[in-house]
């Protein structure tokens, strides 16, 4: 089945002079219309098998000597597909910085200190509902070379497959009430309307007594295209 | 439809750990690398080698470059492709270019057979990095397939003067076969980008 086209409004341009790194690196030419072939229709079927034991749970999965630092949290949403419909056995992974800001990531310089029990990777499948979940610890802002004082909000990145090559979805999830998100060139990137989508929602009754802030967070794939007859 | 999609953003420049972490000697096992094919999948073996370049024609360090394709008998490894796929190949690769001390991307793999659909050989490339918001899709055909290439609607598609952006060149060395696949992401010989 052929896939929706990815929605503009939705997505951020290549060229988006606010986040400098763009000006020399995003294509400046317009895309080729493509007619969606096998090669589109199909795409890399990941499942359980692919997954560790403690991928979900980054409070764990990272631990050398003790438990990570930081504020615990739950993260959870479903996939969707445009139409409504969960997306199934779909991999999401997902990276964050640790609660002072430091990615793992060996070419990090940013002078906070590493969690030597948080790695900050992980992974699940989603359910036959389409959710996901995971446990984690709320990532920290850390500051950016883009201009004078910049900081990224906080965020998780997110990487997600869906049915075909052509739902693949890289993106970042932020924070209910992060001061910096007006001042970040990455969202601000995002097509006005789009934005608040990329935002995660506290959640109560998903926060566990004793243990975790709960955050919602739900993820939007492109559906199955329209086909003539539903035109 | 009744959703709307959620936007992308970029995989910025910390993705390997997470992503990419056995390529890049982090202690997590990856999902995908950058070989496709063992001694024992059917097919030609292949190398595909490229780098990335800025608008500047500098080596780009910090993309993901991923590989989506079929196996040599044009088979894909999904529930849509009911020709029984060869199961020792999932036909997916995944390569950070910041492990090679030219910025290459190195996949090996087999030559993709035709899917059967008047498309010559050819394989799906989507680029990632630090500094592009939302992914880019194009595609890669091989040098040594002319005549197939000639008839392929795709190429077909694309103004004549940049279809060479997307025929990877063959090279025989003593390793074997190198297709060589640059990606110029900006410039007189800009890749061809394709709206999926």
């Amino acid at each position: 089945m052929s896939t929706a086209p990815r929605d503009w409004t939705a997505h951020p341009p290549y060229l988006y002079a606010g986040y400098k790194s763009t000006t020399l690196r995003g294509p400046t030419k317009p895309l080729i219309p493509l007619k969606q072939s096998l090669s589109e229709m199909t795409g890399p079927v990941f499942g359980q098998d692919c997954l560790g034991p403690l991928d979900h749970d980054l409070t764990r999965n990272g631990r050398k000597n003790g438990e990570p630092l930081g504020e615990r949290i739950v993260v959870t949403g479903r996939v969707l597909d445009e139409a409504g419909r969960p997306v199934r056995n779909t991999l999401v992974e997902v990276w964050q910085a640790n609660a002072a800001g430091r990615y793992v990531h060996k070419v990090d310089q940013h002078d906070a200190p590493l969690d030597p029990n948080f790695f900050g990777g992980g992974r699940c499948v989603t359910d036959e509902e389409g959710n996901y979940r995971f446990h984690s610890i709320k990532p920290g802002a850390y500051p950016w070379g883009n201009h004078h004082n910049a900081w990224r909000p906080n965020h998780i990145h997110f990487s997600l497959f869906g049915p075909t090559i052509a739902t693949r979805l890289v993106t970042q999830m932020y924070f209910p009430g992060d001061p910096l998100l007006p001042l970040d060139p990455i969202f601000l990137g995002t097509p006005e309307g789009a934005r608040e989508r990329l935002i995660s929602n506290f959640a109560i009754d998903v926060t566990e007594p004793g243990f975790a802030l709960g955050y919602v967070f739900d993820i939007v794939l492109r559906g199955p295209a329209a086909t003539p007859m539903e035109a | 439809m009744a959703l709307k999609q959620t936007p992308s953003q970029t995989v910025g420049p910390y993705f390997a750990y997470g992503l990419t972490p056995t390529q890049y000697g982090y202690d997590l096992p990856s999902i995908a690398g950058p070989e496709l094919a063992t001694e024992e999948t059917d097919g030609q073996p292949i190398r595909i080698v490229g780098q990335v370049f800025d608008g500047q024609g500098q080596p780009i360090g910090d993309a993901m470059i991923e590989i989506w394709q079929a196996d040599a008998q044009g088979r894909y490894a999904h529930p849509a492709d009911s020709r029984n796929p060869n199961a020792t190949f999932r036909g997916f690769g995944r390569c950070g270019t910041g492990t090679d001390p030219r910025n290459r991307f190195v996949f090996e793999t087999v030559k993709p057979g035709p899917t059967g659909d008047g498309s010559a050989p050819h394989t799906t490339v989507i680029v990632f990095m630090r500094g592009m918001l939302t992914h880019a899709y194009t595609r890669l055909y091989f040098s040594d397939e002319a005549e197939a290439n000639a008839a392929d609607p795709v190429l077909a598609s694309v103004p004549e003067d940049r279809r060479d952006t997307l025929i990877a060149k063959r090279e025989d060395t003593a390793a074997g076969v190198v297709y060589r696949f640059d990606i110029h992401m900006q410039g007189d010989r800009e890749t061809v980008f394709f709206e999926v």
